[in-house]
């Protein structure tokens, strides 16, 4: 990457004596996933381009334990969430944005019963209010103006959290052609990757659940398949490429084609 | 002797109800074997979730056919309530139609009965037919054989022939015709009866009339049996539904103290358990039986009319797989039932029949095929939640069992060893800011 990221560790923000804005909670899909990496620098570079003071956590982050907890181990959950509410408390953290919507819903609804009590967002929501209020500009005149682009939901962000509209008219402001999906929204289907699929092989059946997601994305004949979650453009991508399509459609975040509408 | 139809009226409806009432207890102690979960909190919400889901169908219109035929059937069988009361006091009083004082308006309520009738006729046809001739998916799926398949459409011949039974008991009351107020569509049936003498249509009258709540005795008493509860527990189970985000998964309690005790270093792991704390913890973490689950599960396994939209709904039933959250809940029912039953059999307590929920109604495969995407869950037109049974046992099969999917024993040793579902090294974890 030409331009170095600045990403400030709470660490660091302590020994300086100041407590950054937010906290970008960066999950472990996007600390260590080759794929998930480049959509954690897509975000980095649109806080370090609209100057929001954040921080990271850095070696100090763990599993939220979403993960664990869906697969049933409330054990190893409870023990993740208590520890990382520790760290987090420590620094005094109050505003978190993640571009994870596992570690949203985890970090949002499971963790304050444990004495977690943070502003959550996603990070498409506070890309959202970053161009709402002026903070950063995105291009009329951009390479994707015009493209026709689907957004697949991520259950843990819509069904979920009722997050719908965010994603969506971050893709509006691009100027591109939103197509919807048959199913979207409150019905849209899962990628399959949910309640810790991620990490095993599917169960007996006719069909993968990424691939027949991956055709109602075909139907509206996108150039591009938007999405909010790591583990949805992990499936995603695999569903394109078993359709053998990954030539003509790509699969980004929502966070990458802001970033690369910046670049543009 | 004139009192014998009284009577043997008095007698038909204290049968029908009493029995009724008694099924209705054994309902209620069914459901109280679950365990106790606070859903004391904001009751305002409560109120206005039962408001728009159960009375006012918010949910059922999402599908437009399914739903606006259901809001005719459901308000038809709501408003020509208001003719089985007459009944009963014409029953027990040995008038008839003691309404008919109201005049005018009487002619109009019974003209709007008759006109729903008719509606509901249809509606019921087009639901026999979306279930038998064009065989929609959601009705033919594994679990929707045999009984729930036969009672299915048992309730809609119920219903056929009740109205059917209303009509006529109108079009041949030759009183009623020739008033000439109400008889909106039965005066076009009453064609079909002209030429048979006075007394002819008497009986036939009384036959339907006596039929008529006779047969709305029965199918009051056929609803315990059958999956037709929901007409009643739709409003307590939307009421008890879910109010947290569809993503909020319930924190176990008992781990927490568990967790915190851990993560004390002040606390003596050898300290004899203060009075009463060692029954505060439960007897297992998750659910392998129904009484493990909570009585808001259980109303809801109840509740359930296997109307599908969950299973047509679900990743994973739609890609092959065995689980359907549809099944989930006739699973916890049929399992409840049975346990009920062994009560009953053995003067109120219950007799290890070495059967449970887990393994002798749902299998391992469908608990692990499900993403808890909350399809589901979104789907059901009266708040049910299959998605928290699978959970309370998929927390059985992990925490009780260590029966856990080889990769998933794997993926959780990651995060135990270094916080991350991958075998990746903890302090390379900002590494990515460098690459």
């Amino acid at each position: 990457m030409s331009e170095t990221l600045k990403v400030p560790t709470m660490a660091e923000c302590m020994a300086e004596g100041r407590q950054p804005e937010i906290l970008f909670w960066v999950g472990s899909a996007g600390s260590y996933d080759d794929r998930a990496k480049k959509i954690t620098k897509a975000f980095v570079k649109i806080l370090n381009k609209a100057n929001v003071d954040f921080a990271v956590l850095g070696t100090e982050e763990s599993c939220t334990g979403d993960v664990a907890k869906r697969a049933g181990n409330e054990f190893l959950f409870q023990m993740q969430a208590v520890s990382n509410i520790e760290v987090l408390n420590a620094y005094e953290v109050k505003n978190i944005v993640t571009a994870c919507p596992h570690s949203y819903n985890t970090l949002k609804n499971e963790y304050p019963q444990l004495g977690g009590h943070y502003q959550v967002q996603h990070h498409t929501q506070f890309i959202n209010k970053l161009i709402k209020t002026g903070r950063l500009k995105v291009k009329a005149e951009n390479a994707l103006k015009g493209k026709r682009i689907t957004f697949h939901d991520p259950c843990y962000l819509g069904r979920a959290n009722n997050v719908y509209e965010a994603p969506r008219e971050l893709l509006k402001t691009l100027g591109v052609e939103l197509v919807e999906m048959k199913r979207n929204r409150q019905t849209a289907l899962c990628c399959g990757a949910g309640g810790a699929q991620m990490f095993k092989e599917p169960e007996k059946g006719d069909k993968d659940v990424n691939v027949l997601r991956t055709e109602d994305a075909l139907e509206t004949q996108p150039g591009i398949i938007a999405t909010g979650c790591p583990y949805c453009n992990t499936m995603m991508t695999d569903g394109v490429k078993a359709k053998e399509k990954e030539t003509e459609i790509a699969v980004l975040d929502v966070a990458e084609l802001i970033a690369d509408a910046q670049e543009a | 002797m004139g009192y014998l139809p009284n009577i043997f009226f008095v007698i038909v409806l204290v049968v029908g109800i009493g029995y009724f009432a008694r099924n209705v207890k054994k309902l209620i102690r069914n459901i109280k074997l679950g365990q106790k979960v606070d859903v004391s909190d904001n009751k305002p919400q409560r109120w206005k979730n039962m408001i728009n889901i159960a009375l006012g169908q918010g949910k059922m219109v999402r599908r437009p056919i399914a739903g606006i035929l259901h809001i005719i059937v459901y308000l038809g069988f709501i408003i020509i309530n208001i003719e089985v009361l007459e009944i009963i006091i014409d029953g027990v009083l040995g008038t008839h139609r003691i309404f008919s004082v109201l005049g005018l308006f009487y002619g109009v309520l019974i003209a709007s009965f008759e006109i729903l009738a008719v509606l509901v006729l249809v509606a019921v046809i087009v639901f026999w037919i979306r279930r038998n001739i064009i065989k929609l998916r959601r009705f033919w799926s594994l679990e929707m054989t045999s009984w729930p398949k036969q009672d299915a459409n048992y309730i809609l011949y119920f219903e056929m022939v009740l109205m059917c039974l209303f009509l006529v008991m109108n079009a041949t009351d030759v009183m009623f015709q020739e008033a000439g107020s109400g008889n909106l569509i039965s005066q076009h049936i009453a064609a079909w009866f002209s030429g048979l003498p006075e007394s002819t249509l008497h009986i036939i009258e009384r036959s339907a009339w006596w039929l008529h709540i006779i047969g709305i005795l029965v199918f009051l008493n056929y609803l315990y049996f059958s999956k037709h509860l929901h007409i009643l527990l739709a409003f307590p189970n939307t009421y008890y539904g879910k109010l947290a985000p569809k993503g909020q998964f319930n924190n176990l309690e008992a781990v927490t103290k568990e967790v915190k005790m851990m993560m004390d270093p002040n606390v003596d792991p050898f300290a004899a358990p203060e009075n009463g704390e060692e029954e505060d913890m439960p007897a297992k973490f998750g659910a392998s039986d129904v009484q493990d689950l909570s009585w808001v599960q259980l109303l809801s396994a109840y509740t359930c009319t296997e109307c599908g939209r969950c299973t047509s709904e679900c990743p994973a039933n739609l890609t092959g797989k065995k689980l359907s959250p549809r099944k989930i809940m006739m699973d916890t029912r049929d399992r409840l039932e049975e346990v009920g039953k062994n009560i009953d059999a053995n003067n109120g307590e219950f007799k290890d029949d070495g059967k449970q929920l887990l393994g002798d109604y749902i299998s391992t495969e469908e608990l692990w095929a499900c993403t808890t995407c909350n399809a589901c869950v979104e789907a059901c037109p009266v708040s049910i939640d299959p998605l928290s049974i699978i959970l309370e046992m998929r927390r059985y099969l992990v925490m009780e069992q260590s029966a856990a999917p080889i990769e998933l024993n794997n993926m959780m040793t990651n995060i135990e060893n270094n916080g991350a579902p991958w075998p990746y090294n903890q302090m390379d974890r900002l590494k990515w800011k460098d690459e």
